[in-house]
């Protein structure tokens, strides 16, 4: 008989354990070892076999621009025919991926993170349901998928996923992905900030099979829509998906009749490894070196407090490190948390479409680069965490590390975009929900989310409200369609807010204000989903500054509707004007923070935000005194600010400059900045703490220390590699609390039993 | 050899100190952080990004809150440029944004050249990007 305590289990045993515990499974959870991993499966003998045969650089260029186009026509399919708001403006992709799930050729147009992320269920897939008896995968099947915890952004994204058969073997899979709002959240619209556990985050859809001999299958289709608020929409862009996937089916076939299955299969691997090659190649043109950043997500979308996230990125010879420790622990009951996989898709937008965009679209441009993070963290969330606004910390993510990355780029000889300073990075948009006039359920956002202020250039202004850093090429929709559909107007729309500045020698593409109002529906609602109204969520670039901060404006006990129909001269057009001069007598005026929970709304109520500015490059100083003037011409910044900050000297009527007398007054403001500024080494001794303030609820590690991260106070720390629950009280029993506190210390609450 | 790493900032590789690409001044040590050669100002954040809504009438007025977060300036000593900024917690000390290797840097341009300077800053220059 074996000695228990000291002999290892023989091989025979271990395959014993091994079957004993898959016929044993009782749930199929995420896999860490899909999860965790971003990089291209191995090479299969197939492929070496295909590229063996084919693997001529022509060809091989021929059918990756023929796949690029059968995506592009999915793509326009989708957008053309989704019933999804998100659909309609671009929030969408499609792609084409290798046998092993590897995410080869996506659609150019999209949201490359959608498709960057679909790797993780077809590998599930392949996993867990090819040789499953219960299950299978055969031609003509379709599978759905959306809980991000199995590989997505966030749980309101859905995908369609096909595998592509070729004389009964399985070639490659396609797949399609929209935005599609509503999934039966605690709140409408898919992706409630209300969420504090993943129970309260609507459909959890593991990847399953929905689809057999290419038709749905109404039993499953009919529980889904039961499962939400919009069950047509539901069906309709389960329909669009499958019908865009079948197209690049169709265009795969004609390849594979054209050009064989060994061509085909050679293309898909031979892009992503020259790809992936390509990658490192640039990598090591880079100088050698260590970039620090961090951004600050300054609330959970409940509440405010300081959320760090930490961002170390090295450089050394062809390898590129993202340190992501020191970030905030994950929240227990608050959604701004993300898997780890969401941030790599997010920071794969870095590179695809700031970077590089010349590379073709796919998971291998990611592939090369490593990625550290603290399980358990905000970045790196675990299993039971919510993260319905994962948004959150993969768009700060993204911007930590588009401003390390440009750090590295400005020295390079070969660049392949120019040096960029943040893009804006908050969805600072209308989510909405409720009754139609029409009597329809909705529960979606409007487009504007789209409109992100661009980040200036090494040589240009950012763009005005260009496009989402999650999809350079989105659209934000016809006001005036949208209308149509639902109880509500933007009754200023569109219109930049004047002041909300990030200035630079370039400055930051600014952001416009959005009023609305429900008018057809007493049973219609809003929330916002956003951070970066006491803490600016971006850094400027090489003197720049970063953006402002951007609140949720609120007009109550008004109808605006009846003013503008019996006193319309009250109407004022801006939120500064209708805040500051408070036009409609016994209305109530209110700010708040951008992270308003579902909230019904009355008719003629106002709701008002801006979005945001990308941030500047470069000293304001040596900002051209015409472009500043024209900054003024153009409503972007009223004359008192831009002379105080840009120091330029300008006639207060005609806006004429003195050109003398500005470089006059710069040079002044340069020998007054020396005067006022203190030596490095004497303003850390005044400016350095050794822990975070004691006024801020503060998360994350403080400084160089990222071992001991902080709870929301200087005295409650975890250490990084020892998670601990974090849970945050409801704002409302805070808020009681307070109040309570006032009762007592005012000696009025006494008498109450207990 | 002067390498321009920033839009003021350049590493003189002979004599391997940060350097101000607009008046020349050496700052400190290539290997170290080049902020320990610069001037600071704690800027209160609604000088630079103003109130947009009255702020003795709302709470949130698309001013950063001053108790929350603090810009840093950092301008070069000798002409007053200014740098780099960065937005901090107050307290929270400074970021050594960027720690070079400078061996390497040596020789990466010892092989490249200084045909291969940036010479126009940082524009994309025609022909120097990869072309299909």
């Amino acid at each position: 008989m074996k000695d228990m305590n000291t002999t290892a289990p023989s091989l025979e045993e271990m395959n014993l354990i091994k079957k004993f515990l898959d016929d044993t499974t009782l749930f199929l959870g995420p896999d860490p070892e899909i999860m965790q991993n971003h990089d291209l499966m191995p090479r299969t003998q197939d492929e070496d076999a295909a590229i063996a045969k084919v693997s001529d650089n022509h060809i091989v260029a021929k059918i990756r621009d023929r796949l690029q186009s059968g995506c592009d026509e999915g793509f326009e399919m989708v957008e053309q025919m989704g019933a999804a708001p998100g659909a309609k403006w671009g929030d969408v992709i499609t792609g084409v991926y290798s046998a092993s799930g590897d995410l080869a050729i996506a659609s150019a147009g999209g949201v490359l993170i959608f498709s960057a992320l679909v790797h993780h269920p077809i590998k599930f897939i392949i996993k867990n349901w090819i040789n499953e008896p219960t299950v299978g995968v055969k031609d003509g099947d379709g599978f759905i998928h959306n809980d991000s915890r199995y590989g997505n952004v966030h749980n309101t994204d859905q995908s369609m996923i096909l595998p592509i058969f070729h004389d009964s073997k399985l070639l490659c899979w396609v797949a399609s992905t929209v935005h599609e709002g509503e999934n039966g959240a605690i709140e409408p619209g898919g992706m409630p900030s209300m969420a504090e556990s993943p129970s309260d985050e609507g459909l959890k859809m593991s990847p399953f099979k929905v689809v057999e001999n290419y038709q749905i299958k109404r039993d499953v289709l009919t529980f889904l829509q039961n499962s939400v608020r919009e069950p047509k929409l539901q069906y309709e862009d389960m329909k669009v998906k499958l019908f865009a996937c079948l197209r690049i089916k169709q265009r795969i076939e004609e390849t594979l009749k054209s050009d064989g299955p060994d061509a085909l299969v050679s293309t898909l691997r031979l892009t992503m490894e020259d790809v992936r090659a390509e990658v490192k190649r640039r990598i090591s043109e880079w100088p050698d070196m260590t970039v620090r950043s961090y951004i600050i997500q300054d609330s959970t979308l409940r509440e405010n407090c300081v959320v760090k996230i930490n961002c170390k990125l090295t450089k050394t010879g062809d390898r590129l490190i993202f340190d992501f420790r020191g970030s905030s622990p994950e929240f227990t009951n608050r959604a701004t948390n993300t898997i780890v996989a969401g941030l790599k898709g997010m920071l794969s937008q870095v590179f695809l479409c700031y970077v590089w965009p010349d590379l073709p679209r796919g998971q291998a441009a990611f592939a090369p680069i490593e990625v550290i993070t603290d399980p358990h963290s905000i970045v790196d969330c675990s299993y039971d965490a919510p993260n319905s606004q994962s948004l959150m910390s993969i768009f700060t993510g993204f911007t930590a590390g588009q401003h390390a990355v440009a750090k590295f780029l400005y020295s390079c000889p070969e660049k392949f975009t120019k040096v960029h300073a943040p893009t804006f990075n908050m969805i600072n948009t209308f989510i909405w929900g409720g009754v139609s006039q029409h009597g329809e359920t909705l529960g979606n956002l409007c487009a504007d989310l789209n409109g992100m202020g661009a980040g200036a250039t090494s040589d240009r202004d950012g763009e005005h409200a260009l496009a989402p850093i999650f999809a350079t090429m989105a659209d934000i929709g016809e006001q005036e369609l949208n209308e149509e559909e639902v109880p509500f107007l933007q009754l200023v729309s569109k219109k930049m807010t004047r002041d909300a500045i990030a200035p630079g020698k370039y400055r930051g593409g600014q952001g416009y204000s959005m009023m609305v109002s429900t008018k057809d529906s007493e049973q219609w609602g809003f929330m916002t989903t956003a951070e970066g109204a006491k803490i600016p969520p971006l850094q400027g670039l090489f003197g720049g500054y970063a953006c402002g901060t951007y609140p949720l404006c609120k007009v109550k006990d008004v109808d605006v509707y009846d003013v503008l129909m019996n006193e319309p001269e009250k109407f004022r057009h801006s939120i500064e004007e209708i805040m500051n001069e408070q036009p409609f007598e016994d209305a109530k005026y209110s700010t708040h923070h951008m992270g308003m929970g579902f909230e019904i709304s009355k008719r003629g109520e106002l709701f008002m935000i801006s979005q945001g500015a990308g941030a500047g490059y470069g000293d304001l100083l040596e900002r051209d005194p015409v472009n500043v003037v024209k900054d003024i011409e153009e409503g972007l910044m009223s004359a008192e600010v831009a002379a105080r900050l840009y120091k330029v000297v300008f006639d207060p009527k005609t806006l004429a400059i003195d050109f003398e007398a500005t470089e006059q007054a710069r040079d002044e403001e340069r020998k007054a900045r020396i005067a006022r500024s203190t030596p490095y080494a004497e303003f850390i001794k005044g400016w350095n703490q050794p822990k975070p303030p004691a006024h801020l609820p503060y998360f994350g590690c403080w400084g160089d220390d990222i071992d001991t991260l902080y709870m929301g106070a200087p005295d409650i720390t975890r250490r990084a590699d020892e998670p601990r629950p974090n849970y945050m009280m409801h704002p409302k029993d805070v808020r009681i609390a307070e109040l309570e506190a006032r009762l007592t210390a005012a000696g009025v609450a006494g008498d109450e039993k207990q | 050899m002067k390498i321009p790493m920033t839009e003021y900032l350049r590493i003189n590789l002979e004599t391997e100190k940060w350097e101000c690409r607009v008046c020349d001044h050496e700052i400190a040590p290539a290997e170290g952080n080049y902020k320990e050669g610069l001037l600071v100002h704690n800027r209160d954040p609604r000088e630079i990004h103003p109130p947009v809504i009255d702020p003795d009438k709302y709470k949130f007025t698309f001013s950063p809150d001053p108790e929350w977060v603090r810009i840093l300036e950092f301008c070069c000593p000798s002409c007053g440029t200014q740098v780099e900024t960065e937005y901090a917690i107050p307290g929270h000390p400074p970021l050594w944004d960027m720690q070079v290797d400078v061996a390497a840097l040596k020789a990466q341009w010892a092989a490249r050249g200084p045909a291969m300077l940036p010479d126009a800053g940082p524009s994309v220059v025609a022909g120097r990007a990869h072309t299909h």
